[in-house]
């Protein structure tokens, strides 16, 4: 284990030092990457210019849910963005290629590049969070500061897992891959606005299924102490970690039946 | 004349070749129209109107919004981008017809399919699912359709032009990236420009980007009628040739420089 | 037990074929037919098809790519598909078409990549990249970006990655591809010394001919996912090598002979060149009989190119024959 993390530190230095080399250009499309992510705020900017508050939420409040999922995608598209080529390896032979280094395939795939312009958007997403944070009137206990700091990581796993286990259908059909986009794309999207504003069977199938809803609406709400506008069990606030642990293991398991599934259908 | 539709055919025929990634597109247009509608129709619990649209506009707009999409295809369109890239251009410049006309005509023919197959079924789940408006006028269907056209030809302009950037840029992801989402925001497709405030407002219609997605959208909804309709088209039609135009010297200004350096 | 066993190995796809506007057509290619053979530690076997007759399927299934749909593989004990990681630290792959190197990185750098991938000792890891910076003249690139290296350096780099790590078994797909005849020639001294001083094992499969007469002892013939051919280099020419060809410079230019059980393939001045069955007339005789004819100012005796007999395997002539 200690081999492989130093391994993926070795694999994303030679990464990174390939990116720095051209500092003026890392700079400016980091820059570039934050202000295009930024948009999607100016987005909730402009619906909160038209209407006080959002199905009884207000605009800091749905900086906070913004904020939260900003910068777990982020952390996300950081580790995982590469999966997104995953279609393109699978067609050109590249993905054969891993399969006779001996390390695991998803390994190789999460350790093959490193964005650093991705931090852009982690950037602004750490802007606006800290803006809500600032402007919201928070009752702050350890328990809520510790929650805070903990969603992150864990939100993180949630859709890194989500993002695994979807893009397995290019191990079936290369062309199906944007199927994989309506969930981590469109997940993202999801998880910027509270849940009560969708209906029930969107919250069932992206809020749960999908396990979106512990992403960010959750944790908001312990965080703020507001009570859920869809009057479900307070303990579902604290859920992030275990619906974490059972979303990665479903991911790798996903993962390797995907991969043994290519192995037989033809390389 | 004939020529434009044999290339029209091809670009029709090249994306029905793959069904899957036809389907799979869908599918994710449908996904995020549902996620938008929500999120639109929540404005709605406090005000009646907003911006010029009811609630079942509201939820028209995103519907058709999500068709236009892939028919206007505003991210990540890099036909002729790829081709300078490669040097495969100069094949192109060989032969005795003009590579934008060929891409335009072809692009026609591809948006034909998409509005077919990535416009009309998103279309139908929104209309299965809520309460939609619809032109009540054959004459507004027909402008909507032509509507449509014209906004396709003025997005094939955009996507021209920051294409043929490629002769001196080496990388166009960072023009696709910045390109995608002023293309999203100020087209009125995340958001209807009537939301904006006005300072916003007034930057997105000095730009050619609500001429591909809010135009077509309020013909459909019946915020723009009558009269209007004309003038609507007319203005589309007044950017389409500006941005031609455009692509047009700014590809000749590219091919130019091509030939005295020998890419 | 060999190093590599294959035994009665089958590979179907399913193939789905447009048949009218909306019906599809199913149906099942049977890519790898029915193979089996067995290689020993130590060899250098050549293996060779025509496209599309398995070879890939083969490799593939080899190296623990793809899973067999029947029949039973062992490479180096192991079972390519179930064990891939413990496969893959014993097996060094290189394509000729494909790059493995990373390529905005200098050399040297991909090579320390592979050495962390693979997990090779430092000790292990300078005493081998010494050796091959030695044999294949490596320093004047080392630092360059593999971008900028020509094919023959390219080639040469990833020759080094793929035996940095002691391989057992070396599959090379292609290696020689697009190189000049000296390159060539590097290359297979490369692999002929890595076999001969580290006991490396090779299965080698390409287009190349010549790849195959000068390092391999062993050829393996594939063709419609079955093995039509497993056995020496030397004893397939002495098989379906049966015809030779005659060249002979005359004295004086004129027509091209008429003989008996040999015909003229092709004159340019003075110098014919003359086929003939060896099984039906040896070059003695074919000599004496040019001779009276024609002064004759000098002759060689040309061996049967490989080239040919293959073809002639491919094109079927062989398919009589016994030995498979």
């Amino acid at each position: 284990m200690g081999d492989t993390l130093a391994l993926y530190g070795h694999l994303i230095a030679a990464r990174i030092r390939a990116q720095l080399q051209y500092r003026g250009s890392f700079v400016l499309e980091t820059v570039g990457h934050a202000v295009v992510t930024f948009l999607d705020f100016v987005v909730i900017l402009v619906l909160f210019a038209n209407v006080p508050r959002l199905a009884t939420w207000s605009q800091p409040e749905i900086a906070l849910l913004y904020g939260i999922s900003a910068l777990a995608f982020a952390i996300t598209d950081l580790m995982v963005g590469q999966l997104d080529w995953l279609s393109n390896w699978v067609r050109d032979g590249t993905f054969d290629q891993m399969l006779l280094r001996p390390r695991g395939t998803l390994f190789q795939i999460v350790s093959s590049d490193f964005q650093l312009r991705r931090l852009g958007k982690a950037a602004q997403g750490l802007v606006v969070l800290v803006y809500a944070l600032s402007v919201l009137p928070i009752e702050w206990t350890p328990l809520r500061a510790l929650l805070l700091v903990a969603t992150i990581p864990v939100s993180a796993v949630i859709f890194i897992s989500i993002w695994v286990f979807t893009i397995c259908i290019v191990f079936w059909t290369v062309d199906g891959k944007e199927v994989a986009n309506a969930f981590s794309y469109g997940g993202q999207f999801f998880a910027q606005f509270p849940m009560n504003i969708y209906d029930r069977w969107l919250r069932r199938f992206l809020g749960y299924l999908v396990p979106i809803a512990f992403i960010s609406y959750f944790p908001a709400l312990y965080i703020l102490g507001k009570p859920d506008p869809l009057g479900l069990p307070a303990a579902l606030q604290f859920a992030g970690p275990l619906v974490a642990l059972v979303a990665a293991l479903a991911a790798g398991r996903m993962w390797r039946v995907a991969v043994r599934h290519y192995q037989s259908a033809g390389g | 004349m004939r020529t434009d539709w044999e290339i029209a055919r091809r670009g029709f025929a090249r994306y029905a070749a793959y069904p899957a990634a036809t389907i799979a597109g869908a599918f994710t247009n449908i996904v995020f129209g549902f996620v938008r509608a929500y999120i639109l129709l929540a404005l709605y619990g406090q005000r009646d109107v907003i911006g010029g649209y009811d609630p079942s506009a509201a939820v028209t707009y995103v519907w058709i919004g999500q068709g236009l999409l892939m028919t206007i295809w505003t991210w990540g369109w890099v036909e002729i981008a790829l081709r300078i890239r490669s040097g495969d251009i100069a094949l192109d410049l060989i032969r005795p017809i003009e590579p934008l006309r060929v891409a335009l005509a072809f692009d026609l023919g591809r948006a034909t399919y998409h509005v077919l197959f990535r416009g009309v079924p998103p279309f139908i789940v929104g209309a299965l699912v809520f309460t939609l408006v619809y032109p009540r006028d054959a004459l507004v269907w027909l402008a909507f359709v032509a509507s449509v056209a014209l906004a396709v030809v003025v997005s094939f302009g955009f996507r021209a032009l920051y294409n043929a950037a490629t002769f001196w840029l080496l990388d166009v992801r960072g023009m696709i990236m910045v390109s995608g989402i002023a293309l999203n925001l100020f087209s009125g497709f995340l958001v209807p420009i009537s939301f904006f405030p006005d300072w916003l407002a007034a930057i997105a219609r000095a730009t050619p980007f609500p001429s591909m997605v809010q135009t077509p959208i309020d013909i459909f909804v019946g915020r723009t009628t009558g009269l209007d309709i004309v003038a609507a088209l007319g203005s589309q039609l007044a950017w389409a040739l500006v941005m031609i135009a455009a692509a047009q010297a700014v590809f000749a200004a590219g091919v130019r420089r091509l030939v005295v350096q020998g890419g | 037990m060999a190093l590599i066993e294959v035994e009665n190995i089958r590979k179907d796809f399913v193939v789905t074929r447009k048949a009218g506007r909306l019906r599809r057509e199913r149906s099942v290619v049977h890519a790898v037919d029915g193979i089996s053979f067995t290689i020993e530690r130590g060899t250098i076997v050549g293996y060779i098809g025509p496209n599309g007759a398995g070879k890939s399927t083969t490799v593939k299934m080899l190296t623990g790519i793809l899973v067999p749909s029947a029949g039973r593989i062992s490479v180096d004990g192991l079972v390519p598909t179930e064990q891939r990681i413990p496969l893959a630290r014993r097996i060094g792959v290189m394509f000729g078409q494909r790059i493995q190197l990373w390529w905005d990185l200098p050399l040297i750098e991909s090579f320390e990549l592979f050495r962390h991938i693979y997990s090779v000792k430092a000790e292990r890891y300078r005493e081998n990249l010494a050796s091959f910076r030695e044999l294949l003249e490596l320093d004047p690139f080392l630092e360059t970006p593999v971008r900028q290296l020509s094919l023959g350096q390219r080639v040469r780099g990833e020759l080094t990655a793929a035996m940095l790590h002691d391989p057992e078994v070396l599959f090379l797909d292609e290696p020689t591809i697009g190189l000049d005849v000296v390159a060539k020639q590097r290359v297979r001294e490369f692999l002929l010394r890595a076999n001969r001083e580290r006991g490396v094992t090779v299965l080698l499969t390409t287009h190349d001919l010549a790849d195959i007469e000068r390092l391999s002892s062993r050829i393996l013939i594939i063709d419609h996912g079955k093995l039509i051919y497993d056995g020496d280099v030397e004893a397939l020419k002495a098989r379906y090598g049966t015809e030779r060809v005659l060249v002979v410079d005359l004295e004086e230019p004129g027509p091209p002979l008429r003989l008996e059980d040999a015909r003229v393939i092709r004159t340019e001045g003075l110098r014919q060149w003359i086929a003939f069955e060896r099984d039906r007339t040896s070059a003695a005789r074919l000599v004496a009989e040019v001779a009276a004819q024609a002064a004759l100012r000098d002759l060689t005796v040309e061996e049967p190119e490989i080239e040919d007999v293959v073809r002639r395997i491919y094109r079927g002539v062989a398919q009589h024959a016994p030995n498979v």
